[in-house]
């Protein structure tokens, strides 16, 4: 794709989501005709709703914890398949129980839906996140971006986004076996903080140098300068002129205010207690604190729930740990009047084997599981206490209504207004949009309209 | 310890005046006078070979200025990094600069073709373009990285005729774990024979045959159509071969195929129709083969094909200068395809010696190379040169836990073996995923969040403040002009000017820091120029 079509897709996103009619009377009008034009091909549709949401909190569970050990328990199934946790407790929202290691979540579940008809049958860690992140088949030939690339684009700079904090962070490491940005390349990679929340000070790289005080940071800034014998030399040159913009937009964060938000000792000690002092906890309170300040996009890849060894143990060890943070980022985007446009999206790439593998050398492990797995969703626009979708006695199928990766992932871009008929800006000028079209070989059973 | 603080600072302000004082001195034999342009030569370009009078010509015609001929100290830097993938070392730097040989520009060429770096550093190249990674959505495997990566290697270390290489890519069956290059046809996009002709098209013919007409695509995927895959015993191992049996989706044997060029060929059922097409394709008449390897070499080395994108060519986007694009195809045909006479006629070329300072700012001047054009350092190249300062090493390991993949510490980045082997670095400054093939896919334009990690990450700070060389420099210098000395030479390939020793002196002086810290913020001021970031 050329700069100049590229600049045209990139204009029309300014404008935020268009809807055809709305298209048709640009074009009339003869302002925006041109750029338009390729938006006019597409069929006649529903009007784009009004965005309810601005911004996604994904609590990414690498390596995909049970539904059984987590949202969806089955303690009628026995201990084949429950194992220990076979006490499910009440919610406030009469009718849902969920994992007893999740007391704290129970108190919140009229904040967040739980979607228990996840399924996509894939087994591979790989493909399954490349599924549920991006809601395409793999084996297309193209690798699509996952949602947080698609949500930084549309809500991010060439949308009108002004933050100097980037509009896609991830806190703290990439993801490494899934690529984040897809096609879109380097331009649509989220930025990864690095560094540990819940160390003080939480060391960003490149943002918090430990160590340089912001004396030496100007005084070097300046001797830099000072040396910058070959941007003397040439001059009005393209690249040099990009690099300097870059170094002054890096400063901005270095020495400016911007950096400040990641400076977690700005909030009350109670408050840091009550989320955890431990990284995932500390990584909920930072992510509230991201999209307090317009980041639309945070993801929190919160590894450790691979458990083909000893499933209940890692449960009980790290479940406590989940449940404080994530109940008390629901409770405090709720009262810092967050969460009515933030929504928050928990869940991995596929859950695992309800049945339990007793046997050495698992010794009470799970394996992968694509077929039912469960996530859930908060906030945003989407309805809390309800569950959508249903398992079967033992977890092993999903009954009655299912949900597929494009049905959850398309209702959220409703939520950010974003239309999923959109083009991607696509490297050999592909004819790519959002979302796939119905009838390109994909599974769906339609949007979550159940709660949104 | 707050008097040993203050004496350690006194020594080095001492060293600070010293070194002043010894420019007050006559200037010692060693050292070259330092203009404040280090950059350009007094020479004005002169041609030096065909290539030079047929790049001149165009300039002529055009009315063209060109820029000046490049320094000594700029063109060890460019060679280097251009050639090896590499930053001279200090002692290599300076070792250049001295050198009186009036033809040491061309020696310091053919000795760099001959270095191990060199075949390291287009391994590397190719394997950007022929999609080395184990992973999604290439999905090769370790077993089969190691087996594609291993002959990509050993073919450009045995200088293998480009034709040779070509044909075995094309041509090759068997196991994907033992026979390396039948990765060729695993490493794809799609593997129907549609899609096998495109990435055809596009490693070899620099086209993208997804805008041909739909007609010649087909007629070029009919001589896919007979290659088969299948699995064996063995987890992940597959094997590509010819199958004379297979139909199509029709349930036929395809019979007949169209080459680019409209002429059509016929199976006889006894032999592969790769072959047919390969020896097609490598025919020193082809209009295609040497067309596209020799202008996606310039583009390479000058960083703009003669036809731009060198993988984009097309009716519709001509060379900016046919002439010297038929010129590098004849001798590279001459050559009996060895792609390093092609380097070498480049390389040594006065068109490769300018300065990167324009002297012409028309539009025509970049497309007709009147100026060597700045380019950030690719991510590879960039953390090896890094690591190649301070004498640290980086971290990589493979997510993959079976078969495990074991990466030596002090392995340079650049000999990485498989993409989906990376870390957030390389990620951030834009190494390629490795999956379309496209040069496109890799990505040198500098952001915001890489400044910031290089100016403030405690990535780079550790490995400045942990530098054993740094601490080697320092500790063996005795004057701040000296460990100045020692520090250009290590990172900017040259001597510093007196502008900037004085820069470096005020900073000395104004600091209140101790002399190890400013040593440091010099380094650390070094590595963040655009002089080091950009080859120049």
């Amino acid at each position: 794709m050329n700069s100049n079509q590229n600049e045209r897709i990139l204009a029309s996103l300014r404008g935020g989501p268009i809807t055809r009619r709305e298209a048709v009377r640009r074009t009339f009008l003869g302002t925006a005709g041109l750029l338009l034009a390729d938006r006019l091909i597409v069929p006649a549709r529903a009007a784009v709703r009004p965005a309810t949401a601005k911004a996604v909190i994904q609590i990414w569970m690498w390596g995909g914890p049970c539904h059984l050990d987590t949202f969806d328990p089955k303690p009628e199934a026995g201990n084949d398949f429950c194992g220990p946790l076979s006490k499910p407790i009440a919610t406030n929202v009469p009718g849902i129980r969920i994992c007893e290691l999740l007391p704290e979540l129970a108190k919140q579940a009229d904040k967040y839906s739980i979607l228990r008809g996840m399924t996509h049958g894939v087994n591979g860690h790989e493909t399954a996140s490349y599924e549920v992140q991006t809601g395409r088949k793999p084996g297309t030939g193209q690798v699509y971006p996952g949602v947080g690339a698609v949500v930084s684009l549309f809500k991010g700079y060439e949308a009108g986004y002004k933050g100097l904090i980037p509009p896609y962070i991830v806190l703290t490491e990439l993801q490494g076996r899934f690529s984040e940005s897809g096609f879109l390349g380097s331009r649509a990679k989220p930025f990864a903080t690095g560094g540990d929340p819940g160390q003080t000070p939480f060391v960003v790289e490149g943002v918090v140098a430990r160590g340089i005080s912001d004396k030496r940071q100007r005084a070097r800034r300046e001797l830099l300068h000072n040396l910058n014998t070959l941007g003397v030399v040439i001059k009005n040159d393209p690249s040099l002129a990009a690099a300097e913009q870059c170094e002054h937009q890096a400063y901005d964060l270095i020495l400016g205010d911007a950096g400040k938000v990641f400076d977690l000792a700005q909030e009350k000690d109670a408050l840091r207690e009550k989320y955890g002092r431990n990284t995932f906890g500390q990584a909920c309170l930072m992510a509230r604190r991201l999209v307090e300040r317009g980041v639309p996009y945070v993801t929190i890849n919160y590894k450790g729930w691979d458990t083909h060894k000893e499933n209940f143990q890692a449960m009980r060890r790290n479940l406590p740990i989940m449940d404080k943070a994530m109940a008390t980022l629901l409770q405090d985007l709720s009262d810092s009047g967050l969460l009515g446009s933030t929504i928050v999206w928990w869940g991995g790439e596929f859950g695992r084997t309800p049945r339990v593998q007793w046997e050495p050398p698992w010794n009470g492990g799970r394996n992968h599981f694509g077929k039912a797995f469960c996530h859930v969703v908060a906030g945003g626009g989407f309805k809390g206490g309800r569950v959508v979708g249903s398992t079967n006695a033992t977890g092993e199928e999903v009954t009655g209504r299912q949900i597929y990766p494009p049905d959850l992932i398309g209702s959220m871009y409703e939520l950010l207004g974003i239309d999923t008929e959109a083009k991607l800006p696509h490297p050999q000028g592909w004819d790519v949009r959002v979302m796939p079209a119905t009838g390109e070989n994909l599974a769906s059973a339609g949007r979550l309209t159940e709660i949104m | 310890m707050q008097s040993s603080r203050r004496s350690m600072k006194v020594v080095w302000m001492l060293g600070v005046l010293t070194g002043i004082a010894a420019t007050a001195a006559p200037v010692p034999p060693a050292r070259p006078a330092i203009p404040s342009n280090p950059y350009e030569s007094q020479r004005a370009p002169t041609p030096l070979n065909e290539l030079d009078h047929l790049v001149f010509a165009q300039w002529k015609k055009l009315d063209i200025q060109p820029a000046k001929v490049c320094s000594d100290a700029v063109f060890i830097r460019r060679a280097f990094l251009d050639v090896i993938g590499t930053l001279p070392t200090g002692k290599e730097a300076k070792a250049f600069i001295q050198d009186q040989n009036p033809q040491k520009r061309e020696a310091l060429i053919d000795a760099l073709l001959k270095r191990s770096e060199f075949t390291d550093y287009w391994t590397m190249k190719w394997c950007d373009l022929l999609r080395v990674k184990a992973e999604f959505p290439i999905n090769l495997w370790p077993n089969a990285v190691q087996a594609y990566h291993h002959w990509i290697h050993a073919a450009i270390r045995d200088h293998w005729p480009y034709d040779r290489f070509a044909r075995e890519l094309l041509t090759a069956n068997g196991s994907n774990f033992r026979v390396g290059p039948v990765n060729f046809y695993r490493a794809v996009p799609s593997k129907d024979p549609p899609g096998l002709a495109k990435t055809v098209a596009l490693t070899f013919m620099g086209e993208r045959a997804e805008k041909w007409p739909a007609e010649k695509l087909a007629g070029l995927a009919g001589f896919f159509a007979q290659l088969n895959y299948k699995s064996t015993q063995e987890w992940k191992e597959e094997i590509v071969f010819y199958d004379p049996l297979k139909t199509n989706a029709q349930g036929v044997v395809t019979q007949a195929a169209v080459f680019p060029d409209g002429k059509s060929a016929e199976f006889s059922g006894d032999r592969d129709p790769r072959e047919i097409f390969a020896d097609w394709l490598i025919s020193p008449q082809n209009p295609w083969f040497a067309r596209n390897i020799v202008n996606r070499i310039w583009s390479w080395l000058l960083g703009r094909g003669i036809i731009h994108e060198p993988d984009d060519i097309r009716a519709d986007n001509p060379p900016s200068n046919p002439e010297l694009l038929t010129y590098l195809e004849k001798e590279l045909v001459a050559a009996h395809w060895d792609l390093r006479h092609i380097y070498r006629l480049i390389l040594t070329s006065r068109t490769y010696q300018l300065s990167a300072v324009p002297n012409d700012s028309k539009p025509a001047a970049e497309a007709n190379f009147a100026r060597y054009p700045l380019r950030r350092l690719e991510a590879e190249v960039l953390i090896d040169a890094l690591n190649q300062i301070t004498g640290t090493t980086e971290q990589y390991s493979s997510a993959i836990p079976e078969p495990f993949t074991f990466i030596p510490e002090d392995q340079r980045s650049v000999e990485l073996p498989d993409g989906s082997i990376s870390s957030s670095f390389l990620e951030q400054f834009g190494r390629p995923s490795r999956d379309t093939g496209l040069e496109s896919e890799r990505n040198n334009r500098i952001t915001a969040d890489q400044r910031l990690h290089l100016l403030n990450s405690s990535h780079i700070q550790r490995k400045l403040e942990q530098s054993p060389k740094i601490q080697y420099l320092l500790r063996n210098t005795t004057t701040s002009r000296e460990a100045m000395g020692g520090l250009y030479l290590m990172i900017l390939s040259r001597y510093p000017t007196e502008q900037e020793v004085q820069a470096f002196t005020d900073y000395s002086m104004a600091g209140g820091m101790k002399g190890r810290e400013t040593a440091l913020d010099l380094a650390w001021a070094l590595i963040n120029s655009t002089e080091f970031l950009y080859r120049h």
